[in-house]
């Protein structure tokens, strides 16, 4: 018997999962295919090594759009976040810098770096919150494009016209700079600590290949802010079971309205005729009937090597073309015998149960940066670290430890490409680098598992390794995200969709594309 | 970590109730007895002894100090003459208040200035271009507050000064018991009463020597739980209980202005610029929307609202500190931020922010009750703030 599909997602990444959910929620009748032998995508948890669960790519639960987590009962499916609450910035003098979650503390903190620091921070963090709350209605809409007159476009502008109007004349000066600006030059008129400009710019350039000093960096420091809107809700923490659990209770959810899942089944290409999607090929033979087809893969993948260029308008095809994804970010997941003992801050202290931040300066991160711009792997490169065991114990056997390092900058075009040889001293370098402020890292290490930008673009097939789907630079967000025109999910072939982080608003697990796109397939708002 | 003030050493083990409250990243006594009534009847009937170490203080030096401070605050700093203590209000470029505290003029050119916000940079930003250096010494100065009818009889015992001499609202440098401190003729109970700054190293031989002279008079140590109580009775507000400074506020509508909470009288507006003062004189002239008024509730209406549940009347262990709908011709005419039951005058009061039409002394309206896990509304009017001013507070 042939079942009929009303869709069919292309990838089990969370995104796909999401927009999946949702169309089967408006009942249609959805097959999701996946590559790989699980759900997740870069959202997944695996026993790398005997008792260690890693999750091997993404590692927290950023700004999970908490619509979501209720539209799809993810609790019920199974979703726990828990809290993330500190970060910790080891020094070169020996000290360090702690940021935590009760305000008294953390001001405490600051103060004794500096005493102006601790009052800016209050006083900055205010008029961040006032303009993400401006700028974050945005992120739940299919955008607006300025350049359109059709009327969802002019409404959908107002709305965002009305947004900025609530603003105060500072907050809307504040605006236009971090759209302008790099993070270190905004982070300067601020405060006079090196360490929590660093830290703090550092999320700036996470993802792409900009350092803190390049012009443009600074608004990614209101997503975080985005994030602070929804902190009743905690959408922001480390995930129970990593981060494949966050997919997993996605794909709960979305069975739970009908939804067909099948891993190991690899899409080989999108049927077009005449201008239309008619289903997919597989790699493994065979098509698959449905009137829409949505993909979760990035633009690139989609449109160059799933579709076809010939089924293609030039100028769009030049568009995607031009996308820039750079991959500039690796891991490394280790399995630890015991917790590394930090020299400036030693023995197991509430620092180990939030992130360690390498960032002791903006000179570091941008000597890390420069290493980079000419094919090398930073030499002393910006790591953040997290040590789910910490929070979460039952990722390692008693007693034991993982620990999850997010390096940046490691070059996907890296001189000479990629080896194994390279990767092995990429892995070196990480590891010889967190040896300065934890010691006894080395002898704690049971296993290590080394992920390069060409890891992650063979494991999960994102483009050139970029973990967003192609870099959040402000060339290419928003209305501009993929191509400009066609930022609203719907592709120049008709009845074939985008839901992946390739769109707007992108980036992290966030789940926002996949939910967008659903809502613009169904021709409802969101 | 949470601090704990230069009297810890001594308070900690007097703290039977294990109550403590946070206050600017310090960790002070709630109350130290199981309850806190002895503690509020000493502020009254002889004499607390309160840590107040966790304010903000700066030090304010320099020729051009006064400028500084006329430069930033809204009372008139220049015309206060060496030993004075000015309490004022400080407000933002859209005349909305940002904090409020004391400024002790220690000589000519050295100010003490308190706050209930950290205000460092505030003061430093606003000191470009003036000789005016502005240092914290939040940490490096212990500061008490003894409060009560038997405040100066005590401190008398102990201080080199003759404290007969040390009128409302001024300061002098003297010792105690030898130790060097400064005395101020002021408080927050709206009683007879001083606070004592000294160095945070002779924190602990201060406190002895005040507990030991203070003895025979019946010193009772005291929390916050007792000083909340009389500061509503002394009609004072609190920051961040009371009003939302404007750094804080997340929308126009949660800031206030002097005006709006009857600080018209620290606003000077004949002098020469300060932060502010283009919208406060603008607002002078329209008149303030909104009014921070005393509120005290009818007994016999409450006591309906209980006999109705079949209850006699129920009253709040302690001062409350939350928003409280008031009403007034047919709707809500404002929001009570803080009140309780006043031990002293036998009155359930309230502070309340009103819209000014509301306002006026006398004013019948409503405050919202929950009577029996219902809201009611008993029969209330608007009076006179302070609700409690005896003559001792002034002499």
């Amino acid at each position: 018997m042939k079942t009929r599909y009303d869709a069919i997602v292309i990838g089990a990444g969370h995104n796909g999962l999401v927009c999946a959910a949702y169309l089967a929620r408006a009942g249609k009748r959805v097959l999701v295919l996946e590559r790989s032998d699980r759900v997740g995508g870069a959202a997944r948890s695996e026993e790398v090594f005997p008792g260690f669960r890693f999750s091997v790519f993404s590692y927290v639960v950023s700004l999970l759009r908490p619509e979501i987590i209720r539209d799809l009962e993810l609790p019920r499916h199974g979703l726990h976040i828990l809290p993330l609450e500190s970060t910790l910035t080891p020094l070169a003098n020996g000290d360090y810098l702690a940021q935590w979650s009760d305000h008294d503390q953390n001001r405490r903190e600051l103060a004794h770096h500096s005493l102006r620091d601790a009052e800016a921070y209050e006083e900055f963090g205010m008029l961040m919150y006032r303009m993400a709350r401006a700028v974050k209605p945005f992120l739940g809409r299919v955008p607006p494009d300025p350049a359109s007159l059709a009327p969802r476009d002019l409404l959908g502008l107002a709305r965002l016209a009305a947004n900025l109007r609530g603003l105060g004349a500072d907050q809307v000066h504040a605006l236009h700079k971090l759209l302008t600006m790099s993070s270190a030059d905004y982070l300067d008129e601020w405060f006079e600590c090196e360490a929590l400009k660093a830290t703090k710019s550092a999320s700036g350039i996470i993802g792409t290949f900009l350092g803190p000093r390049s012009p443009g960096t600074a608004y990614v420091l209101l997503h975080h802010y985005m994030g602070e809107i929804d902190g009743v809700f905690r959408a922001w923490g480390f995930a129970k079971g990593g981060n494949g659990s966050v997919s997993d209770a996605i794909a709960a959810a979305a069975r739970g309205f009908g939804v067909e899942i099948r891993t190991e089944s690899t899409v080989a290409r999108v049927l077009v005729r005449n201008g239309r999607a008619t289903g997919v090929a597989l790699e493994s033979g065979g098509e698959i009937e449905a009137a829409l087809v949505v993909s979760g893969a990035d633009p690139r993948r989609t449109f160059m090597q799933l579709v076809g260029a010939e089924h293609l308008p030039q100028e769009f095809v030049a568009g995607i073309e031009r996308f820039r994804f750079r991959g500039s970010s690796g891991k490394v997941n280790l399995a630890l015998a015991e917790l590394p003992d930090f020299s400036c801050f030693p023995g197991a202290g509430p620092h180990l149960r939030g992130a360690i931040s390498i960032s002791p300066s903006v000179d570091y991160l941008e000597r890390a940066y420069d290493d980079a711009k000419y094919g090398e792997v930073s030499r002393q490169p910006y790591m953040d670290i997290v040590i789910p065991s910490m929070i979460d114990p039952s990722m390692a056997p008693p007693g034991k430890h993982v620990m999850s390092i997010f390096v940046q900058y490691v070059p996907h075009n890296v001189n000479g490409g990629w080896t194994e040889a390279k990767r092995e001293a990429f892995g070196d370098t990480v590891i010889d680098t967190l040896a300065q402020h934890a010691p006894n890292i080395r002898s704690a290490i049971l296993h290590r598992q080394i992920i390069t930008p060409a890891d992650i673009e063979s494991m999960v097939g994102l483009t050139e390794g970029n973990i967003f789907q192609g870099e959040l630079a402000l060339q290419q967000m928003f209305f501009l995200r993929p191509v400009p025109g066609w930022a609203k999910y719907a592709t120049p072939v008709s009845g074939l969709y985008q839901c992946g982080s390739g769109t707007h608003p992108g980036g992290g697990v966030m789940g926002a594309s996949g939910r967008n796109a659903a809502f613009a397939i169904l021709g409802e708002r969101p | 970590m949470l601090r704990t003030t230069p009297f810890h050493a001594r308070t900690a083990p007097l703290c039977l109730s294990h109550a403590w409250r946070r206050w600017a990243g310090y960790v002070v006594a709630s109350s130290y007895e199981l309850t806190h009534e002895r503690e509020y009847h000493a502020i009254r009937s002889s004499a607390a002894l309160l840590d107040i170490s966790p304010l903000y203080k700066y030090r304010v030096f320099g020729r051009d100090a006064a400028r500084l401070l006329d430069r930033v605050v809204t009372r008139s700093v220049a015309a206060s003459t060496p030993g004075q203590v000015l309490y004022t209000g400080w407000c933002d470029a859209a005349g909305k208040m940002l904090d409020d505290g004391t400024i002790a003029r220690l000589d000519a050119d050295l100010f003490r200035m308190t706050s209930a916000e950290p205000g460092l940079r505030w003061l430093q930003d606003n000191a470009a271009g003036l000789d005016a250096a502005v240092t914290d010494i939040s940490d490096a100065t212990a500061a008490l507050a003894l409060q009560g009818p038997s405040s100066r009889a005590i401190l008398q015992e102990i201080a080199g000064a003759d404290l007969a001499k040390l009128r409302f609202f001024r300061i002098v440098a003297t010792t105690l018991k030898g130790i060097p401190v400064t005395i101020s003729r002021t408080g927050y109970t709206g009683d007879l009463g001083y606070e004592i700054w000294t160095d945070a190293g002779d924190a602990l031989p201060v406190w002895d020597a005040l507990i030991e002279a203070g003895t025979p008079y019946g010193i009772v140590p005291a929390g916050m739980l007792a000083l909340d109580v009389a500061r509503i009775e002394a009609g004072l507000m609190l920051l961040d209980v009371d009003y939302v400074p404007a750094r804080k506020a997340l929308t126009g509508r949660q800031t206030s202005s002097p005006y709006e909470l009857d600080l018209a009288w620290t606003v000077n507006l004949k002098k020469e610029g300060f932060v502010g003062k283009a919208a406060l004189a603008e607002e002078a002239q329209r008149k303030p929307e909104w009014q921070f008024v005393g509120i005290e509730v009818e007994w016999d209406a409450l006591e309906r609202l209980y006999a109705k549940a079949g209850l006699a009347p129920q009253l709040p262990a302690t001062a409350w500190r939350t928003s409280v709908p008031i009403y007034a011709g047919g709707g809500q005419a404002g929001y009570a931020t803080s009140g309780g039951w006043s031990p002293l005058l036998k009155k359930y009061i309230a502070l309340a922010h009103l819209d000014a039409r509301w306002a006026r002394p006398g004013t019948a309206v409503e405050m919202e009750v929950t009577v029996e896990h219902r809201r009611e509304r008993a029969a209330a009017r608007v009076v006179k703030k302070p609700f409690f001013d005896p003559e001792r507070k002034r002499a």
